[in-house]
């Protein structure tokens, strides 16, 4: 994973070994799932300016999530794609880069906990007739959102497999419609936003605000 | 108009006046110190040049005639003058025909303000009369873009606007005015300058450990080697550079866009890079063993085939916009921030060397390149016309001092290659997006944008016929635009193509022009046309000392080809003269 990250401590300057790994680029590097997590200003348009970065290139987003984040005014933004970490930092720079953003990170799987919420309308009278399907709800961790005479609503959330684990256990029992919602993720290395948004307000934001990849201060935070 | 005037003259009153939109969109111009307006009215932009009628004297505002021409024009008077061009333009096509000066302000980081009108506001999305949705047709060709649908938005986003084209990596920015948001009276009390926004920073925050392993890997080189580009002149950083260069005593090569940031005939400057650029710095791109690049952003046809692209360097690159570090090419020390004060920083840590017989090496270079292509060019003894030997005698002329605007083809890299520039801001071009079309109204606003300086319009007949309606514009402002065609009845540089690698299947690259000298006249523009090698100097010398515009059609041989060359997908090194 590292193996194009960029070693310029000095003492690699002496040693006449180049510190340029991976000099194509990182081209042939392996495609993977990656978490972008965004912090935008709450403003009309945003949404499209941050999708065309990816849209130019013909980069597919699997999945995209935006909503009000704890702070006041602030939005936040999951997106998922499968790329290569290389492509994946000239995006998050490309993001960053707009008026708007104050902050991206990009994590993979390993360094977030994530989640997807889905819901599955299945006939109530299936339910109720066969003891099977809901032992095998619970055991799935699905419960009941709604239950009506004609149908059930329950809900899960999980990783995109188990979500998907459930819709096959549904299927042969009449399962009606299913709808997922996009992932959001919680970065496991980070401290959150409060601060870091007090001193953005500042005109001169201080020195642990502008974290950098080069300096080790975290390996996928980059930014100016 | 009086007692308004006083009130509005006093930002820091806590009085307020009622006044329109348009009002505060003109009073917000005047505060920024926007001195002319590059427009075209229209249907949604009515009350705002109902308002300018009132600011005459103190808007000078010109009246293209096609919005192109506007915001070309706008991005001339920005290359120059070093300020952010103002266009105007109305609702639905006059915004359209903003998308490609957007485009090419966006690719060659020109500060623009954009003011486009827009239907009124219940009438969005109802597909109105003229009503396009300007913002999300331009948003992948702006810094910045929003609507206003609210007079009392005006002050703050316009000094947002202002604030965000010229700030950090500079950009055009579009400012989309519903027209009820330009008739609305609101209580304006004052406009205050915008130089902080929270979520947008400019400058990245400085490093000393990268300016020192910089300077560290600098001071070991043997062959080191400086590219830069644009960033200089737009980072006004002319004289620390020139500094820095000196001190170094590193051979120094450009963009395009980056040309006469040091003088072309500086000894430490060998010349230009790309796919036309010269030989020795092509070439010895692949041999430098430190490659320190300042304010350029290695686009392909300054690299060629990226994975033969200077693998032997260690790469130092010093950009104040940090998603360009590693965007092409892979970066050793990255020095983000703006290089007026990366540069002196550096240049207080490099020792004072010389590279004697590592110049040397360009300059043998040199040699073989004028030997086999430049002789010819700029000299030719015989036959028809060449383009280079009109530039060379414009450099007679001019001695440097000219502003040069060209267009995109074959006469611009040989407009490039061979104008000799003493003065930064000399050199205006369309560089990343290659816009044709673009040199004639380019030229008409770096006129604005220079008015002491003569402004020579390299152009070739292809290109010239895309905008030519510009001249409507020269003759109503009477403005002062050298315009020298260089006709080889070709649409040069496709043809080139065609001969080098489509087997001279010349296909579609034929053209034929009007007389231009009798369209010239048509727009009271002198004019001449020649196609003799005598006539050459004599003629320039007649355009230069006309007074006013001046066109002068210079007929050059058919077939000539510009090289050297880096054919696609090649190496630098791969240059070829022939």
């Amino acid at each position: 994973m590292d193996s194009n990250k960029i070693n310029i401590a000095p003492a690699s300057l002496s040693s006449g070994e180049p510190a340029r790994a991976g000099t194509d680029g990182g081209r042939d590097e392996a495609k993977q799932e990656f978490t972008i997590t965004v912090y935008t200003e709450n403003q009309i348009g945003l949404l499209n300016r941050i999708a065309i970065i990816f849209t130019r290139r013909k980069i597919n987003i699997h999945s995209l999530n935006t909503s009000p984040s704890e702070i006041e005014s602030i939005h936040r933004f999951n997106i998922v794609v499968q790329e290569t970490e290389d492509v994946v930092r000239k995006l998050s720079r490309q993001i960053e880069k707009q008026v708007e953003v104050l902050k991206v990170y990009f994590n993979t799987n390993d360094d977030i906990i994530w989640q997807e919420m889905a819901l599955y309308k299945v006939p109530t009278d299936i339910i109720a007739e066969k003891a099977s399907v809901e032992r095998l709800l619970r055991e799935n961790g699905a419960r009941a959102v709604v239950i009506r005479k004609d149908y059930t609503v329950f809900e899960t959330t999980g990783h995109r497999e188990e979500t998907d684990a459930l819709i096959r256990i549904l299927q042969p029992f009449g399962l009606i419609e299913f709808v997922r919602s996009a992932r959001v993720a919680i970065i496991k290395n980070s401290d959150g936003f409060n601060r870091k948004l007090r001193e953005f307000e500042k005109a001169e934001p201080g020195e642990d605000v502008n974290e950098n990849e080069y300096l080790n201060k975290g390996q996928r935070i980059f930014t100016m | 108009m009086e007692i308004e005037q006083q009130a509005l003259s006093n930002p820091t009153g806590v009085e307020t006046i009622e006044i329109s939109g348009s009002v505060a969109l003109l009073e917000a111009l005047i505060a920024e110190g926007t001195e002319v307006i590059f427009g075209y009215p229209g249907g949604a932009i009515m009350p705002i040049y109902d308002a300018l009628y009132d600011y005459k004297e103190k808007l000078n505002h010109i009246l293209v005639r096609h919005e192109q021409g506007g915001i070309h024009a706008g991005q001339g008077f920005a290359r120059t003058s070093g300020k952010v061009g103002v266009v105007f333009a109305t609702s639905g096509p006059g915004a359209t025909n903003l998308v490609t000066g957007l485009a090419d302000a966006m690719i060659d980081s020109t500060p623009l303000v954009c003011i486009t009108g827009q239907v009124f506001a219940h009438l969005l999305g109802t597909d109105a009369f003229q009503e396009t949705d300007v913002i999300n047709i331009t948003t992948p060709v702006t810094k910045w873009n929003y609507q206003v649908t609210d007079a009392t938005e005006i002050p703050e986003v316009l000094s947002k606007a202002f604030y965000i084209a010229r700030s950090g990596r500079p950009g055009p920015v579009l400012i989309d005015i519903t027209k009820n948001a330009q008739i609305q009276k609101f209580d304006y009390s004052g406009y205050t300058p915008c130089n902080h926004i929270r979520s947008y920073r400019p400058k990245p925050l400085i490093r000393n450990e990268y300016i020192e392993q910089a300077a560290a890997l600098i001071n070991q080189a043997k062959k080191p080697f400086v590219l830069w580009g644009q960033g200089v002149i737009l980072g006004e950083a002319e004289k620390e550079f020139k500094a820095f260069v000196e001190k170094s005593g590193i051979p120094s090569a450009w963009t395009i866009l980056g040309a006469g940031a040091i003088p072309t005939d500086h000894p430490l400057n060998v010349g230009m890079l790309g796919m036309h650029g010269n030989y020795g710095p092509n070439v010895l791109t692949n041999e430098c063993d430190v490659m320190i690049a300042i304010g350029m952003r290695f686009d392909d046809r300054v690299t060629g085939r990226l994975d033969k692209y200077a693998k032997q360097a260690k790469i130092i690159h010093l950009d104040i916009d940090p998603s360009e570090i590693d965007k092409n090419v892979q970066t050793t020390v990255p020095v983000w921030g703006d290089c007026k004060e990366t540069l002196p920083a550096l240049t207080a840590l490099i020792q004072q060397k010389t590279y004697p017989e590592w110049l040397k090496k360009f300059r043998d270079f040199d040699q073989k390149e004028i030997e086999a292509v430049i002789n010819d060019e700029l000299h030719p003894a015989s036959g028809e016309l060449t383009m280079g030997e009109v530039i060379s005698h414009l450099n007679e002329l001019t001695h440097g001092e000219a502003i040069i605007v060209t267009d995109v083809g074959q006469h611009q890299m040989v407009a490039c290659r061979y104008a000799k520039l003493n003065k930064t801001r000399s050199n205006v071009t369309s560089g990343g997006l290659g816009t044709m079309g673009f040199a004639l109204p380019a030229a008409i606003g770096a006129k604005f944008g220079a008015p002491e300086r003569t402004v020579v319009a390299v152009i070739g007949d292809g290109g010239f016929q895309m905008t030519l309606q510009e001249l409507g514009t020269i003759m109503q402002s009477n403005i002062d635009v050298k315009i020298l065609i260089l006709n080889n009845r070709f649409l040069g540089m496709v043809r080139q193509w065609q001969e080098l690698f489509n087997q001279h299947r010349y296909s579609f690259v034929d053209i034929e022009s009007p007389d231009f000298v009798a369209l010239a006249a048509a727009y009271r523009i002198k004019g001449k046309s020649i196609s003799e090698r005598g006539e050459i100097s004599s003629s320039l010398k007649e355009m230069l000392e006309h007074k006013g515009s001046f066109l002068l059609e210079v007929m050059v041989t058919k077939e000539n080809n510009v090289f050297p060359m880096v054919p696609q997908g090649c190496s630098v090194s791969e240059i070829r003269l022939k």
